[in-house]
């Protein structure tokens, strides 16, 4: 599962104009997918929210800024509790620290022990460097441009620094070395994730990209240049399934934004700068499908909902997806 | 509280005139609902440092109200009526803290799925109110002209994609003497068209000289004191662990006294300039970001009959801690990046100066500086065409004022 990164509008990415942006969905993965030209967001537009709203097929309601767990079960909980799958097996990697809860939620039939590991690859980063290195690295740390000011007190069950270096074998020194020829946090995230797929193999893996919400600042320039960075790794990370022997040919991947952003024509928000009036363009974007028995080449043009992916996941891979308000999407099982 | 219990007395914290308009109005604030009255407050709050045409809107929108029955006004208001609030929003000092009660209701709109509902009470409700008295057309048709580009010796990026539509796309521009010949169109305008607030020039890195009395001028550089104290308040801030919300809340609050700008000679500009630097995101940092949320708010607000607008290069991205201390050091420039900026930025500002009265008859030229792309659209200019033959920039101005 993979959220390209931080609210994209359909302008920069599918639409004519914005197909530019796009080359390796356009070329590489359409072609190979599924691919839903309208899934409907019906909930909060805020990341956090939007993002675990995904994971529990519900729309979640907390306050976007508060480092709180979702309410209901998550995708990792389901998929754990009723397969009876073990912790190593389910694995988020999440852009900054507001997201550390997103592996498990509060509910009490599941919540606790049920969820996945939740590594943020930023903070691991910066606890890994002495305050003298810090200035080669801050291009990879910065934290999302809506609150830039904001970083939540952790409480979840991320992963440390410490156990970096067991889970995925990686030496401190390698990963700092290594982050310093990155250019942004996602290729950070996504750079960890391959080390989770080559050394522990994970079958659900949630990658939540966000380098495009710099479009809050205001510079378009920036905003289609992260676009066209994720672009790039969502064709990186696909490949990396093909190259993986765990994953080659056995593995599905969905992409999606969590939302869209503001139209230009509405006068009560600016454009691709924020995703505040709630209008269709900033709830209406699509997802794309792919792996062994989904429909290659397929444009699904009916409306769907973000939530109907958990049930989704559910049919495919024998979960009951039991408190999620979406339904199961019957064009990719 | 509830609305019924407003009093005259309880309007003793606004600013003189905001004190005085609403403390005539309190039988019929008294009617309205929770979920609108406060909103209206926060315009009344400021009516001290509103433009004219803000004033004007609020006056009419008031003495709208007023002329209503209470049946008629009930259903005007039915929609913000049927919202569900919480008792603890009620309780919150809605009539001296308006804004932060606003902050508060459209959280708990999202939270609870009704901002949707929110929405179209809102849309009714300003179309009834502009339907009962449409707004006046200018006093001359509206010119925007736009400067991007400054610095970019070439450029692959296909300039004005969205503007070419709407009008001329000429490449064969001379170049000369082209931002005098803007900067002189724009105070000759101005001195024959003199209005408060009806002409402005906007730079977003150093103001040029420029002369004439009746044109609102400022820029990036002009406000780097007043964004050096912000952006120290910004790190201050962040280093404290203040959360999101009450970070919105130390923006919202902050006076020009607080940036430098408290003996101003305008104190409705400073008003506007803190406004832009506090409500606009990444206004304080990335220059480009600062023309094109001035624009918007000058249009939204003054709704000037003439707009020039300078693009300058921003500084390139960093991470968050080295773009607030911009002015405490030489930032490195993105001339390109901010051309892109700015590209966007002018169609933006095409698309605001259009959502005003007399938008048939306004004008708009964006030229990319120093070279030969400009787009004109105006009344007597066709759409989606080309031109190559040569032409010079007072022969543009001239052809769509």
């Amino acid at each position: 599962m993979v959220t390209f990164g931080g609210g994209a509008r359909d302008e920069e990415t599918f639409m004519p104009d914005g197909q530019e942006n796009i080359p390796h969905l356009l070329t590489d993965l359409m072609p190979r997918a599924t691919f839903f030209s309208q899934m409907v967001n019906r909930g909060i537009l805020g990341h956090y929210v939007a993002t675990a709203s995904l994971a529990t097929g519900a729309y979640e309601t907390f306050n976007n800024f508060a480092a709180v767990p979702p309410d209901r079960p998550t995708v990792f909980e389901y998929f754990r509790k009723d397969l009876k799958r073990p912790a190593v097996d389910a694995w988020v990697v999440a852009p900054s620290n507001g997201f550390n809860r997103i592996g498990e939620s509060g509910n009490r039939s599941y919540g606790r022990g049920w969820g996945a590991g939740v590594i943020l690859p930023k903070r691991l980063l910066a606890a890994a460097l002495s305050s003298s290195e810090g200035a080669a690295y801050e291009h990879l740390l910065r934290d999302n441009y809506e609150t830039p000011l904001y970083a939540p007190d952790l409480g979840g069950n991320q992963i440390e620094l410490h156990q970096m270096a067991e889970v995925l074998r990686l030496s401190v020194a390698d990963f700092a070395a290594h982050a310093r020829v990155l250019a942004s946090p996602d290729e950070l995230s996504v750079y960890i994730a391959r080390q989770l797929m080559r050394q522990l193999a994970p079958s659900l893996l949630w990658i939540t990209l966000h380098d495009i919400d710099i479009a809050h600042s205001g510079t378009y320039s920036l905003y289609l240049e992260a676009i066209r960075r994720t672009d790039r790794l969502c064709g990186e990370i696909w490949s990396n399934i093909q190259s993986e022997p765990e994953y080659a040919g056995k593995t599905n991947m969905f992409i999606l934004p969590d939302f869209g952003r503001d139209s230009d024509d509405d006068a009560g928000g600016n454009g691709f700068q924020h995703h505040r009036t709630g209008d269709a363009l900033s709830r209406t974007t699509w997802m794309m499908a792919m792996g062994p028995g989904v429909r290659e080449n397929m444009v699904v043009d009916r409306a769907a909902e973000p939530t109907d992916l958990v049930p989704t996941l559910g049919a495919l891979l024998g979960f009951d997806a039991r408190l999620s308000q979406g339904k199961p999407l019957p064009e990719v099982l | 509280m509830l609305p019924r219990e407003l009093q005259a007395s309880q309007f003793a914290g606004y600013p003189p005139q905001a004190r005085q308009l609403a403390a005539g109005l309190v039988s019929l604030l008294q009617q309205l609902p929770i979920g609108f009255l406060p909103l209206l407050l926060r315009e009344i709050i400021v009516y001290d440092w509103k433009f004219p045409p803000e004033r004007n809107e609020l006056e009419h929108q008031l003495a709208y109200l007023e002329s209503r029955s209470p049946d008629q006004r009930r259903q005007l208001l039915a929609g913000f009526e049927k919202l569900h609030l919480p008792h603890g929003l009620e309780a919150f000092d809605w009539v001296n803290e308006p804004g932060q009660f606003s902050e508060q209701l459209t959280t708990h709109l999202w939270a609870t799925l009704q901002i949707d509902a929110f929405r179209a009470a809102a849309i009714d409700y300003v179309r009834t109110i502009n339907a009962a008295a449409p707004h006046a057309p200018p006093a001359m048709p509206r010119l925007s002209m736009v400067v991007l580009g400054k610095d970019v010796a070439e450029n692959q990026y296909r300039l004005f994609r969205k503007l070419r539509p709407y009008g001329v796309y000429f490449n064969r521009v001379k170049p000369e003497n082209g931002l005098r010949i803007l900067l002189d169109a724009a105070a000759a305008r101005a001195q024959a068209h003199p209005a408060p607030y009806g002409h402005w020039y906007i730079d977003g890195g150093r103001e040029e000289p420029v002369s004439s009395e009746g044109l609102v001028r400022f820029s990036y550089d002009s406000l780097a004191p007043a964004r050096a104290a912000l952006q120290d308040k910004m790190q201050k801030t962040f280093q404290s662990g203040m959360g999101p919300e009450a970070f919105r809340t130390m923006l919202a609050r902050m006076r020009p006294a607080e940036l430098g700008l408290g003996d101003a000679p305008d104190a409705v500009l400073s008003r506007f300039q803190v406004s832009v630097l506090t409500e606009g995101s990444g206004t304080q940092i990335f220059s480009t970001t600062f023309v094109q949320w001035a624009a918007r708010e000058a249009f939204r607000r003054a709704q000037p009959l003439t707009l020039l607008l300078r693009f300058a290069p921003r500084q390139r991205a960093r991470p968050m801690n080295e773009l607030l201390a911009e002015t405490q050091r030489k930032p490195e420039l993105d001339p390109q990046g901010s051309l892109v900026d700015a590209d966007m930025g002018a169609y933006y500002t095409w698309l605001n100066q259009q959502r005003l009265a007399g938008a048939e008859q306004s004008s708009f030229l964006v030229w990319f500086e120093d070279h030969n792309e400009a787009v004109a659209i105006g009344p007597a200019l066709a759409r989606a065409t080309e031109s190559g033959s040569p032409v010079d920039l007072q022969h543009l101005v001239k052809q769509i004022s």
